[in-house]
């Protein structure tokens, strides 16, 4: 693969039905491009997770792939309210989810945590009132 | 291969190897009923929980994933973490659009009236 494969999807926010469908197509083309189980993997857990943040605190949002020989690239943009604490944001357990979307089996705190940890760097840039994009990168080498 | 309510059950699976566990013996002596998809053959290790992201990060490809949650998100997590099956616990129903969204995924959903805990011991019983 020589030159670079982008992917674009739209996040439909607060519809939970359709949460974790731009993830689950993403996968399909990893798996369809040859990328091992554990790329695959770490990708797919990574957007999931950074999809379901975007239905659930910034009424959806944009997810961008792109795919180069040396990495997998995620950006994920929203027009949300933004993050005030990072630092916060970023402690497992951890969760500003409201009991409704607890009661769905999500808010457990373990979405940012599990981005970073699923890939290889992680920047959140954010801003009140303005949104969140947050850059996701899984190395291939 | 993952087991999240036994150790008991993760030394068999690893001392079985991974996809070598057989499920009719489960189904069986558990009850298991199928509400979508067909019951898989072999599955690789077992996860129970109800939080997403848990299971998200914890289910790995070949397991039976227990829960009582059940709504559609179940489906999604199920789908990206090729589960071998969902088993609903504690005779939770599973609506209607769930049905649809796990047939259309091709994710298998089984049913017990037991509980997790229940169902766990069963199944590490059913391996011993």
């Amino acid at each position: 693969m020589s030159d670079k494969l982008t992917f674009h999807f739209e996040v439909d926010g607060e519809n939970f039905s359709s949460a974790g469908e731009a993830s689950v197509i993403m996968k399909k083309k990893l798996r369809q491009l040859g990328f091992s189980p554990d790329i695959i993997r770490r990708v797919s857990i990574a957007m999931y997770e950074g999809e379901i943040n975007m239905v659930i605190h910034a009424d959806g949002g944009a997810a961008d792939v792109t795919v180069t020989d040396d990495e997998i690239i995620i950006v994920l943009a929203d027009h949300g309210p933004g993050i005030p604490d990072v630092s916060l944001a970023m402690q497992e357990g951890y969760s500003t989810a409201r009991d409704n979307i607890r009661a769905l089996g999500f808010g457990a705190g373990m979405g940012l945590p599990n981005m970073k940890k699923y890939t290889d760097s992680m920047e959140i840039e954010t801003e009140l009132g303005v949104g969140t994009t947050i850059t996701m990168k899984v190395s291939l080498n | 291969m993952t087991v999240g309510c036994s150790p008991s059950v993760a030394q068999s699976a690893v001392q079985k190897g991974r996809f070598a566990l057989k499920t009719d013996a489960v189904v069986k002596s558990l009850g298991l009923k199928a509400l979508v998809g067909d019951v898989p053959d072999e599955f690789s290790g077992v996860y129970a929980g109800d939080l997403l992201s848990r299971a998200m990060s914890h289910v790995t490809e070949g397991d039976l994933w227990i829960t009582i949650m059940n709504n559609v998100n179940v489906i999604a997590v199920a789908s990206l973490t090729e589960a071998a099956a969902v088993i609903l616990a504690e005779g939770v129903v599973l609506p209607e659009d769930v049905k649809n969204a796990a047939a259309e995924k091709n994710i298998t959903v089984l049913s017990s009236d037991d509980t997790v805990y229940d169902i766990c011991r069963g199944i590490a019983v059913s391996l011993s």
